[in-house]
């Protein structure tokens, strides 16, 4: 695959009262490829990837999504657009069976949005709900309420959901946190596979998810980019050693 | 057919089958729960289904009611023309207070709804040369009668009366119906759940929730003015803000979010009400009690516990 | 003179969606309470119409004060304070207190005697001496309101409950102790200003209506939740009222600034004074 860009940020800053949580940051995405962010806490990854996907608005800066500038769309365009969101704090529809959930994003991306279901069947929806449920293992909860799942089954529902919406950049907050590690090494294969037809960001605290499934690793610092390389180029970083890995890994 | 929609259909075959045995009161009594219930589903669309409180129902309950009572009055329009105007009158008002309310959430949208509400209210009190206020207007004779199939209807026979509002309350019960179980419906309940999680999902929230103000208005105004041409009165009274209250009792007491919640919830205040008519004139009290009791020991409702304990299928 | 008076009604409004983040639609409905108390308690007083309304004056507000404490005992403690299911409970109160009014007080409008009827003479014009008192008194209960609120302890513990209730409790202030204070001086406010206005306007058990309306306007304009707000806007309300209503008969006044109001909502939710909330 030729080096597309599929995600550019430009000077983007986003500053809460008198904390400058992201400082001017200008970063590119190729499209294809499987980016971690990381960083030691409150390095402004989540505020970062909440720019991204317009969940926060920056104080400055713009962002170019497939060389379109949509700094200025309200999140739900961007996700119809293709950038998903899968939330670090858990935030599935606790009252709603699982497949309602999973069919919610799938009818979202079969119809554009537009919630009256033009366009889409009951059963396309419903077809592509299963589908992601497969994928993530969930498809014989379908009927459970999402609320009653346990913690690392609501994450998979949360990355089920973000599967469903078929995007062309999903952006995965922490997704491994609290899983078990046999978990993990099911979330390492399913990214593996969402890579080849979907651009990946990764917020991750987990050193050896980040260096077994990154293509490329930035750093971010207090709300800039520290570094940014391949796996082994970020490995032999001195500066990131000594503002992180020397610390936690 | 699904089992959801053989509960309705025989729902609506009962009480076809009522109007044979009641007597001329209760007859009179279901006729007018019917027409009401119409209004409590119309309710219960933005409420029970999408979360949103609106304490300013009244305004589109009575936009249709004057907008049919009205035309009937001042030009000479004949039921089904009425009843239309009341319908197209509901549509515009509540896309319009839609529009602005929704700009709010939560408690401001409670208030703004409130204020919109108490605004119409006034309204008719002041516009009181053309609405006559609180005395109101009783609506020519003739505006109820109209020919449909070569045979002349009159709207003032109880039978035909009775058959009408089931018609009307059939077809609401339809559309509701129809919105919980198409995909629309789920996202209606989804921005009830949690809204910036249905924005993050891709859908434009506020013209789903617009979407289901307009719904929810139109089918009040429907009701509305079904009031006005049933019973051929209109007045004053039915834009206060008791009449904003009644819908959130009756869906409340039925079951917020069942379709057949309002209905029921609708007949049994009704009856609470009528046997309370016997201790006290004072019928309101009976109200704001059982508005108490509900939230306090029993938020789900009649049918909203029947789902939660025995029917999970209800819709 | 409305301004006044207004402003004590909309200050116990204010102060309980301020601390306690619920709308208590029975606002209006206290107001009424009190009224009819005053009357009762002026009625029953023997001796000279002062007495009356001194006992009243107390008497009222502290019934008032007791049946909200009964209320927020007995039903909003037990909502947990959701703002959704207190507005609906509230909404029940106002209509059992209306009704309850009704019947044992009846339908009838009844006066209570002012305490005096002395008529300050200015050398263009004269005025009612009580009308005089009554904004001297409404006045002076809102700068000891101001006072305990800005100044005392009580008042920083009120604050800091509103500010962030965890952390309130954590730090070992009674939460809901502060609550159900909180909702009966509210209460009690409102039944201040109608002991202070039934003089002038008598007793009715449908008056609570209008006053609640006019409170919201106030709460609304003065930036939901924010007391310094409430006051400047209760004052900048009373006053054009009484402006507005010499253009336009009493209704049409209504009904613009209601829609007016809801539009400010609308275009500034925090409310012109206030801070948009979160």
């Amino acid at each position: 695959m030729a080096a597309v860009t599929l995600l550019k940020t430009e000077g983007l800053r986003r500053r809460f009262g008198g904390l400058e949580a992201v400082g001017g940051v200008d970063f590119t995405l190729t499209a294809g490829e499987i980016r971690a962010v990381i960083g030691p806490n409150g390095a402004g990854k989540t505020t970062f990837v909440s720019l991204i996907s317009g969940r926060v608005a920056p104080t400055a800066g713009t962002i170019t999504f497939e060389g379109e500038d949509v700094t200025g769309l309200p999140e739900f365009k961007r996700v119809r657009r293709g950038i998903a969101y899968t939330f670090q704090i858990t935030s599935v529809f606790p009252k709603l069976t699982v497949f309602d959930n999973a069919a919610l994003a799938a009818q979202s991306a079969l119809t554009g949005g537009a919630g009256f279901g033009h366009g889409a069947t009951p059963a396309a929806i419903e077809a592509r709900a299963m589908e992601a449920l497969t994928r993530v293992d969930l498809a014989s909860r379908r009927e459970q309420a999402a609320g009653t799942l346990a913690y690392g089954h609501q994450r998979l529902l949360e990355v089920a959901m973000g599967l469903a919406l078929d995007p062309k950049l999903l952006i995965l907050d922490e997704p491994t946190q609290g899983l078990s590690d046999g978990e993990i090494e099911g979330f390492i294969a399913l990214t593996r596979t969402i890579a080849t037809h979907a651009t990946v960001l990764l917020i991750e605290h987990n050193m050896k998810v980040v260096m077994d499934l990154a293509d490329r690793i930035t750093v971010l610092d207090h709300g800039k980019v520290l570094a940014e390389g391949t796996p082994a180029e970020i490995r032999a970083n001195a500066a990131v050693q000594a503002a992180y890995l020397g610390g936690s890994a | 057919m699904s089992r959801a929609v053989l509960l309705h259909v025989g729902v609506i075959a009962l009480l076809f089958a009522l109007q044979f045995v009641l007597s001329d009161y209760h007859h009179l009594t279901l006729t007018r729960v019917m027409i009401l219930s119409v209004y409590a589903i119309g309710f219960n669309v933005l409420f029970g289904y999408t979360g949103l409180l609106s304490l300013g129902h009244a305004l589109f309950f009575a936009t249709g009611l004057y907008a049919a009572g009205l035309s009937a009055t001042y030009w000479g329009f004949t039921a089904p023309t009425a009843f239309a105007a009341g319908i197209a009158a509901g549509l515009a008002v509540s896309l319009l207070i839609g529009a602005v309310a929704l700009r709010t959430t939560g408690v401001a949208f409670m208030i703004v709804t409130l204020m919109f509400a108490q605004a119409g209210h006034l309204a008719t009190l002041y516009f009181g040369d053309i609405t006559r206020g609180d005395e109101g207007i009783v609506l020519p004779e003739a505006s109820r009668k109209f020919a449909m199939l070569g045979a002349t209807v009159d709207l003032a026979d109880a039978g035909l009366r009775f058959n009408l509002a089931l018609v009307l309350l059939a077809v609401t019960i339809g559309v509701s119906l129809l919105i919980v179980k198409r995909p629309i419906g789920r996202v209606l309940i989804a921005i009830r759940e949690n809204e910036p999680r249905t924005l993050m999902l891709g859908f434009d929230s506020f013209r789903t929730k617009l979407f289901a103000v307009v719904v929810s208005g139109t089918i009040s105004a429907a009701a509305g003015a079904a009031t006005a041409l049933a019973f051929g009165y209109v007045g004053s009274t039915f834009a206060s803000i008791q009449y904003s209250i009644y819908p959130l009792l009756w869906t409340l007491l039925g079951g917020a979010a069942t379709v057949l919640g309002p209905v029921l919830g609708t007949l049994v205040m009704f009856h609470l009400v009528d046997l309370a008519s016997g201790y006290t004139t004072a019928s309101l009290l009976v109200v704001g009690v059982v508005l108490v009791l509900l939230v306090l020991f029993f938020p789900k409702g009649i049918l909203g516990t029947v789902r939660a304990r025995w029917l999970p299928w209800l819709p | 003179m409305t301004a006044a008076v207004l402003a004590l009604m909309a200050l116990g409004l204010s102060l309980v969606f301020g601390v306690m983040r619920v709308v208590n639609v029975a606002h209006g409905e206290f107001f009424m309470l009190g009224a009819v108390t005053a009357w009762a308690i002026s009625h029953f007083v023997p001796g000279h119409p002062a007495v009356g309304f001194a006992a009243a004056f107390v008497g009222a507000p502290l019934v008032v004060g007791a049946v909200a404490l009964g209320a927020e005992r007995l039903v909003l403690r037990r909502l947990g304070h959701d703002p959704e299911a207190t507005i609906v409970a509230t909404i029940g109160l106002l209509f059992i207190l209306q009704q309850l009014a009704l019947t044992f007080f009846g339908p009838d409008a009844r006066p209570v005697q002012a305490p005096f009827t002395y008529r300050v003479v200015f050398p263009w014009f004269g005025y009612s001496g009580y009308k005089l008192f009554v904004v001297a008194a409404a006045v002076a209960l809102l700068v000891g309101a101001w006072f305990v609120l800005t100044r005392t302890k009580l008042g920083l513990v009120m604050r800091a409950t509103q500010f962030d209730r965890e952390t309130a409790q954590a730090f070992g202030i009674p939460v809901d102790t502060v609550y159900a204070a909180v909702f009966a001086v509210g209460a009690m406010l409102a039944a201040v200003a109608a002991v202070l206005i039934v003089p002038i306007q008598q007793a009715h058990y449908l008056m609570g209506l209008d006053p609640l309306l006019l409170s919201f306007i106030v709460v609304i304009i003065g930036g939901l939740g924010s007391l310094k707000g409430t006051m400047v806007a209760a004052v900048v309300i009373g006053l054009s009222d009484g402006v507005i209503s010499v253009f336009f008969t009493p209704t049409l006044a209504k009904i613009l600034g209601t829609l007016l109001v809801a539009l400010v909502l609308v275009v500034k939710p925090g409310g012109l004074y206030g801070t948009a909330p979160r």
